[in-house]
């Protein structure tokens, strides 16, 4: 599959659509596999979209003991496979993005798989095709990346691991990878975050996590 | 006597309760075995959706990509707008109320009240002693029906529209600047613009997919100006930014004409040739130095500089406003100020150049056009005009003494309930204990109502106050067609039946006025009837759809109004000749700045505003029932900036009083640094004892009679407690309900 998925944060309004039409996926029905966090709701208004980027060595993948997450050939990272998953949740405290989720009904990892059953017919994915600004946008390389000023990355550093990933982040920036060093703050040079300004968190910013970040289900 | 009676057991009965699965929950297991493509039921973007139909059953959706506005985009209201239809809290029975109860009756039982208590107001009081207050949601058919019924049915001059609240003081500055109202331009213009001004307008929570066209502005290397008291997510993309204190946008606008004037930026050819009324305005503008429009609005006058050459300078560009300036005493004044900034520039009637409201109902431009506002007949034709009267009553077989005369606002309406002149009262699509400003005073108006009739999906806030409920139908229950706010016609169409008793609200309408022995006026057996008697009595109007199909509608994908053949295409583009005054121009007004009705002082030092977010939708009777959007926001907060907030002790998440001359509440602080220190702002979509329009003023513009939400004064004061609301358990509102199926209640 050439088509891959662009996260624009720069054009997030937060109206979490995605959110919402992520239910409406057949192979996860009525459970959204996406978060929309504030970054600091106190200081701005801005939010980012979370997705699974599906990287090209996942870290799910690689701490899975039973080997049932699987990258498909066209490099998506496919939920676990039902016979197969022990229910160790590895992966879902493994991942440096923070995406698989965890279902403790049916004992089965669960995760966003580019909804592959939309994809493998020639359809958008739901979040791409319901975004109203594009800040999720699915399309192949040379036609998503020539319309955008931001710049595509899909490299990132999480202390001494690097991770490409399949998806890419648009970012306002000229930096060739995205840094997070052991405390988890961001030092390129997007926006005017600073150490002072993310020490306090709204209540709507926590709120939003117990009801979008909850990992297990 | 319309009393709310027992509160709990309606509550128990009718909701809000929240629902968030399809009727039989979530299924991957479905044979789909038609797709409907419609629209969304929402905002005025109306947004294109397929809906998934099983067994008679709305189950799901799919983008619909083909629709050329949206191409499959939605925002989280119209992803879930589906869960509405077969909603637990669905009315499915007519109800009459008994000793504070509502019991479920026949149609007839229901109906025969209904007429016989209408017949016995308006033999004992006159004709005019029963109203009616309709709404903009409906399709256009319905708005053009409730405006004949009122007129033709009940013989009564008092009928007006939710649109009141909403976009009547654009209307109005249109037709005074252009002679006709509606967005001058389609959204495909909006990327070919190089400048954006946008003004009380956060088209990032409010039309969200509006954003779709912002985006493939900035694309090409367009810039935005937004004017907007609070940073919203818009004002954060934006590339400046004015800050404004609310409610002195004529300040601004005034301040940017007077820097075109001075560096030259105003295009006098066209002024010359299409317009009227220049040198007083200009003359006007030019006392208001940046200097001053900085001391009056807040804003630093280097921006208002900056801002006024961006816009000035660039060969193409787009004004759009929405309910933030609107929503004013000077709400007229308003529109025509940053309308005068138009003219001045010349950027009108070309591709990318233009001008625009954004409506906020999805049929918030179509309900305005055909007759049920308190001064209007179908087409945008005037009820005082002795020709547009004829060309109605002959339309309609009407005798024209029978026609009334033009009634008053929807404000004004409910005074004269207060005042016993109103005794009876027929509301549909709307819910006017949250949306209309001053609360208390609305409950005293209800109250003092003989009888009042509600035709409702859902219960309102304002239904529960009614002796009698009819139970109408939602938008995936019917056809017809609504009007977005480009003046695209679209259509809606039927995916499923109305559940259990519930009927197509156009039957219950017409059934009424049958049963007042007017039943040869409304002989119509679907909306496309309908559409066909609308198509003739709007001809020749402004708002002219004579030459609209419901076939062209589908085929083109919408039809542009003027349309006036059935050979004309449409007309996406208004202005390019002409504008619709009888001599071809536009006009200029000389605005003078005036304050808000009421200004911060000793005892209320903040200004208070007010607005939506963009998981509810209007006064929430639809979406404050389905569990996703309930989860993102639960309740309504107040704003305030950390320096306003550090002077009042005050911390983030602390429950708070707010305060004004009308009434008070209590609201969770969200302690923010993206509103102005001086301002504070709560989201208005929930009703009693949650509804900021406890404290909003009822004062009203003199033109358009819109209330003003936008700006009152305010006071906060601590409560001693430590609780922070939205996290105990019993405000957690994300817990989902179980599914009941409609027949058990």
């Amino acid at each position: 599959m050439e088509e891959t998925m662009f996260i624009d944060p720069e054009r997030c309004i937060g109206c979490r659509g995605c959110v919402a039409a992520c239910r409406e996926c057949g192979t996860h029905k009525g459970y959204s596999m996406i978060f929309v966090d504030y970054l600091d709701r106190s200081q701005t208004t801005a939010t980012m979209p979370t997705i699974c980027m599906h990287c090209v060595e996942p870290t799910c993948a690689l701490v899975c003991p039973a080997d049932a997450i699987k990258v498909s050939e066209e490099g998506i990272v496919m939920s676990a496979l039902k016979p197969r998953c022990l229910d160790c949740r590895n992966c879902v405290n493994a991942c440096p993005f923070g995406v698989p989720k965890y279902n403790s009904a049916m004992h089965l990892q669960m995760k966003c798989d580019m909804c592959y059953d939309r994809t493998s017919e020639g359809l958008k994915p739901m979040c791409a095709s319901v975004c109203p600004t594009g800040a999720i946008s699915f399309g192949r390389y040379e036609e998503i990346v020539p319309l955008r000023r931001t710049k595509p990355v899909n490299v990132h550093v999480f202390g001494n691991q690097h991770v490409e990933t399949k998806v890419y982040l648009m970012l306002p920036t000229d930096a060739d990878e995205v840094k997070v060093d052991g405390c988890g703050v961001f030092e390129g040079r997007l926006g005017t975050i600073t150490q002072q300004q993310t020490t306090s968190e709204s209540w709507i910013d926590m709120q939003v996590e117990e009801s979008d970040k909850s990992n297990e289900f | 006597m319309a009393k709310v009676g027992n509160l709990k057991r309606i509550t128990e009965q009718f909701g809000p309760h929240l629902h968030d699965a399809p009727y039989d929950g979530w299924r991957a297991d479905r044979v789909i075995d038609k797709v409907v493509p419609t629209h969304c039921p929402y905002c005025g973007v109306q947004c294109g959706i397929n809906l998934l139909v099983e067994k008679n059953h709305v189950v799901g959706f799919e983008p619909r990509y083909d629709f050329p506005v949206n191409e499959g985009r939605l925002c989280p209201k119209g992803v879930t707008a589906y869960l509405q239809v077969h909603h637990p809290d669905r009315l499915v029975h007519p109800l009459i109320k008994r000793d504070g109860n509502f019991e479920q009756a026949t149609w007839d039982e229901a109906l025969d009240l209904v007429a016989a208590k209408f017949k016995e107001l308006q033999s004992g009081h006159g004709k005019d002693s029963v109203g009616v207050y309709s709404g903009s949601s409906l399709t256009t058919e319905k708005t053009y029906l409730m405006g004949k019924f009122a007129r033709a049915g009940l013989g009564t001059r008092y009928i007006d529209y939710n649109g009141r609240l909403c976009m009547v003081s654009a209307a109005a500055g249109n037709n005074k600047a252009f002679g006709i109202d509606r967005a001058a331009n389609p959204w495909d213009d909006i990327p070919l613009a190089e400048v954006l001004l946008i003004a009380g307008a956060n088209c990032a929570e409010t039309f969200p997919v509006l954003n779709k066209f912002l985006w493939e502005q900035r694309d090409r290397g367009g810039r935005w100006i937004i004017v907007d008291p609070r940073e919203t997510a818009t004002a954060r993309q934006g590339d400046i930014h004015l800050q404004l204190r609310p409610g002195t946008d004529v300040a601004l606008a005034n301040g940017m004409l007077n820097v075109m004037i001075e560096e030259g930026l105003t295009d006098d050819a066209f002024i010359a040739a299409r317009t009227n009324g220049w040198e007083g305005t200009r003359e006007l503008a030019l006392r208001y130095t940046p200097q001053l429009a900085s001391e009056i609005t807040g804003v630093p006058a280097e921006k208002i500089i900056e801002a006024a050459r961006l816009y000035g300078r660039a060969r193409t560009g787009m004004v759009m406003h929405a309910r933030g300036i609107e929503h004013h005493t000077n709400g007229v004044n308003n529109v025509l100020s940053y309308i005068n900034l138009v003219l001045a520039t010349g950027k009108i009637g070309a591709p990318g150049s233009g001008y625009g409201t954004i409506t906020g109902q999805g049929n918030g431009q179509g309900g305005r056009e055909h007759g049920q506002k308190a001064d209007q007949l179908p087409g945008q034709r005037s009820i005082m005009n002795p020709e547009h009267r004829k060309h109605v009553c002959d339309v309609w077989g009407l005798p024209e003494e029978e026609l009334p005369q033009a009634g008053v606002s929807v404000v004004e309406m409910f005074d004269k309930m207060r005042e016993g002149e109103i005794r009876g009262l027929l509301s549909i699509c709307n819910n006017v204990m949250v949306s209309l400003p001053d609360t208390n005073q609305v409950r005293r108006s209800l109250e003092g109502l003989d009888f009042y009739v509600c035709i409702d999906f859902f219960m309102s806030e304002g239904s529960r106050y009614a002796d009698v409920v009819l139970p109408g139908s939602t938008w995936a229950e019917d056809e017809g067609v609504t009007t977005n706010s480009e003046g695209r016609v679209v259509k809606i169409n039927k995916a499923t039946d109305p559940p259990g008793d519930a009927r197509q609200d156009w039957w219950i309408v017409q059934e009424i006025a049958r049963r007042m022995g007017r039943g040869k006026y409304f002989q119509f057996d679907s909306p496309g009837e309908i559409f066909e008697e609308l198509r003739i009595a709007s001809r020749g109007g402004n708002a002219d759809y004579y030459g609209i199909t419901y076939e062209k509608i589908e085929r083109q994908k919408g039809v542009f109004w003027p349309c006036p053949s059935e050979d004309h295409p449409g007309t996406p583009r208004l202005f390019e000749e002409r504008f619709y005054h009888p001599d071809g121009k536009a006009k200029f007004h000389a605005i003078e700045f005036a304050p808000p009705a009421e200004v911060p002082d000793d005892e209320f030092p903040l200004i208070l505003t007010s607005g939506r977010v963009v998981y509810q939708y209007l006064s929430g009777n639809q979406t404050r029932r389905i569990g996703f959007l309930v989860q993102q926001c639960p309740e309504p907060y107040v704003e305030i900036h950390p320096d306003t907030a550090a002077r009042l002790g005050i911390v983030d998440g602390e429950r708070i009083k707010v305060v004004s001359r009308r009434g008070e509440g209590e609201f969770p602080a969200l302690v923010v640094r993206t509103i102005r220190p001086d301002t504070i702002f709560i989201p208005y979509h929930w009703g009693e004892e949650l509804a900021v329009n406890q404290l909003t003023n009822p004062a009203l513009d003199p033109v358009s009679k819109i209330p003003e939400f936008k700006a009152c004064a305010a006071r906060v004061e601590k409560i001693h407690t430590r609780e922070l609301p939205l996290f105990g358990k019993s405000r957690r509102g994300a817990e989902r309900s179980a599914v009941t199926r409609l027949t058990d209640r």
